[in-house]
């Protein structure tokens, strides 16, 4: 029998440092891969599409990848899909917490209650979304 | 006549692999938010890769420090492409080397050695900020 390579969905953060939002984005990224759907996901460091090797480039042009942005300049979702492949889903944190009634993000380097909450709608969104597209069901944007 | 203060822009790595990429960004909020709030700011690694107008203009207009993770040196390789100067380069290895006592844990939450080798390193950084904020012309150092 073949052995195929394994799917996996590639979990791309902007980690974007100036905000809360941005260390959202890297915490829930992590909880997914190591808590959540371990075995099933990988991060991929978006400054390595530039600045990195062929391999980054290659694994997000054959493989899914879901973005997690903190803000609407979305650098996670454009950079991804200007340098390697269009995600196959794209998630905005200030746009998911808003939609979850979470307000006052803040604490860049330690995130405060309501940063904490967002790490937690923004895994589990993730981990639908590693689900969809992992074949349990369809991918909705 | 006032006169305008001169900034210094830190870029660090936002590497998620590796705790070497943790200590990076923790050395980054060290440096900027504790020892030198006034003359060190952040700017974040994923506006270079997008090619934020704003981005591009401060890493042009100011001297800049970059905190590398790995030799892929990702922060320093960005500040350039997009056109600015990398008035200092340090990588979180050669850090580690001079402090093997200091060894690295944790991505999402780094060890209590982790952090105090990202403490080690913003202290080594603040006074290249201070060079570079009195700098005429903010050159290069180190």
């Amino acid at each position: 029998m073949v052995d195929l390579p394994e799917r996996k969905v590639g979990i791309v953060a902007c980690s974007g440092e100036e905000i809360a939002e941005g260390t959202v984005t890297r915490l829930a990224a992590l909880k997914v891969l190591h808590e959540l759907r371990r075995g099933q996901a990988v991060t991929i460091c978006l400054p390595l599409f530039l600045a990195g090797g062929e391999d980054d480039r290659t694994f997000a042009k054959f493989y899914p990848t879901i973005t997690v942005d903190g803000c609407d300049l979305k650098c996670a979702a454009h950079g991804t899909e200007k340098y390697s492949a269009k995600p196959a889903a794209s998630i905005v944190v200030s746009e998911l917490a808003a939609a979850h009634g979470i307000t006052g993000i803040a604490g860049r380097r330690c995130l405060n209650e309501a940063g904490r909450k967002a790490v937690e709608v923004t895994a589990e969104r993730l981990t639908t979304l590693v689900d969809q597209i992992l074949g349990k069901g369809e991918v909705s944007r | 006549m006032s006169e305008t203060k001169r900034q210094v822009v830190v870029v660090p790595c936002s590497g998620i692999g590796k705790a070497f990429g943790t200590v990076a960004r923790e050395a980054g909020y060290d440096l900027c938010d504790e020892l030198r709030p006034d003359a060190a700011q952040l700017v974040a690694l994923s506006k270079l890769v997008l090619g934020d107008e704003q981005a591009r203009e401060r890493v042009r207009q100011c001297p800049a420090i970059t905190i590398d993770g790995c030799k892929l040196a990702c922060a320093a390789k960005l500040v350039k492409l997009n056109g600015g100067t990398n008035s200092h380069e340090v990588a979180v290895l050669d850090v580690y080397r001079k402090h093997k006592d200091l060894k690295p844990d944790g991505i999402a939450e780094l060890n209590p050695e982790g952090k105090q080798l990202a403490r080690v390193m913003a202290e080594e950084l603040a006074p290249v900020v201070d060079e570079l904020c009195a700098a005429p012309s903010g050159g290069k150092h180190g």
